[in-house]
């Protein structure tokens, strides 16, 4: 698990090294190895027959654990908002 | 937008060679999706360190929004874990997984199917596609019920790139920088957050 996060951090070391040099086509071969994943991905979910029927299910799970996030979030978000607007409101 | 449409495409062909198994071996047994995820991986660190850009623009930010990206964070994984109370076959490590997406389907998609299985990872992949798209389309009612910074929150990882336009919109331009910021932290907390989640 730790050789992808390692080798996003020799990335990152390595960009900085090479920063006076502009990676104009980086953006482009992200993009490329994102659909070759995702395609991957739709390969193994194609070819699984239990994902497959029970596509409809995933999806529902899918939607709830999305609305409880975004929810969740959201609140944590009011929160924040609520505090700073009441202390900007002392300050005037 | 587009390219979103373009990355659901191409996961939607997969699944149909998939389906008609036009490929005469099985994918799911090699490595070849783990050394394209290592590659991705060390190309979004290039970028990250190549762009002088991103340091520069934090400069000129509110020093109290700092914590937004926080609260985006432990609110997504308290409201995933109770999600797991309605699931009750996925554990709470599972959706709290799912929810570390934060909207980033591409790459958390592609981990939890590394770590979790194309089951899971297939959750991850419609999870975070319906989180952006939710924000595209509900984030000037999110500004009216919780707020202006709701819509940042909501968007998690994509408000960076395609939700920034509809959050200068609702929100105001004033946010934009906030949303630079709050999108590159929260970007970055994906795979630590969704590996930690999936070791657990």
């Amino acid at each position: 698990m730790f050789t992808v996060i390692g080798l996003m951090f020799s990335g990152i070391l390595l960009g900085y090294l090479l920063r006076v040099k502009r990676m104009t086509q980086l953006n482009k071969v992200i993009t490329c190895l994102i659909w070759a994943l995702l395609f991957l991905l739709g390969v193994e979910v194609g070819g699984n027959r239990r994902i497959i029927e029970g596509l409809a299910t995933l999806g529902m799970e899918a939607i709830v654990i999305t609305l409880a996030s975004v929810l969740g979030s959201c609140v944590a978000a009011w929160a924040l908002w609520v505090v700073l607007y009441k202390r900007k409101r002392k300050e005037v | 937008m587009k390219g979103s449409l373009i990355i659901v495409g191409f996961f939607v062909l997969g699944a149909l060679v998939g389906l008609f198994e036009l490929i005469p071996f099985n994918i799911a047994d090699t490595d070849i999706s783990f050394y394209t995820l290592c590659a991705l991986m060390f190309c979004v660190g290039l970028g990250i360190g190549n762009d002088p850009q991103t340091i520069r623009n934090f400069r000129s930010l509110n020093p109290r929004l700092v914590f937004l990206p926080v609260m985006t964070i432990l609110g997504t994984l308290a409201g995933a874990a109770l999600a797991s109370l309605v699931l009750t076959h996925r554990t709470a490590p599972e959706c709290m997984a799912v929810g570390a997406g934060f909207g980033y389907y591409s790459l958390s998609s592609i981990f939890i199917t590394e770590y979790k299985g194309a089951e899971l990872g297939t959750i991850a992949l419609l999870s975070n596609i319906i989180r952006e798209i939710f924000t595209l389309l509900a984030a000037p009612l999110l500004v009216r019920w919780f707020g202006n910074l709701a819509p940042i929150s909501s968007g998690g990882a994509t408000t960076m790139d395609t939700t920034l336009p509809i959050i200068t919109r609702c929100s105001g331009q004033e946010f934009a920088v906030v949303s630079i910021f709050h999108g590159f932290i929260v970007d970055f907390s994906v795979p630590f957050l969704v590996t930690f989640f999936c070791s657990i």
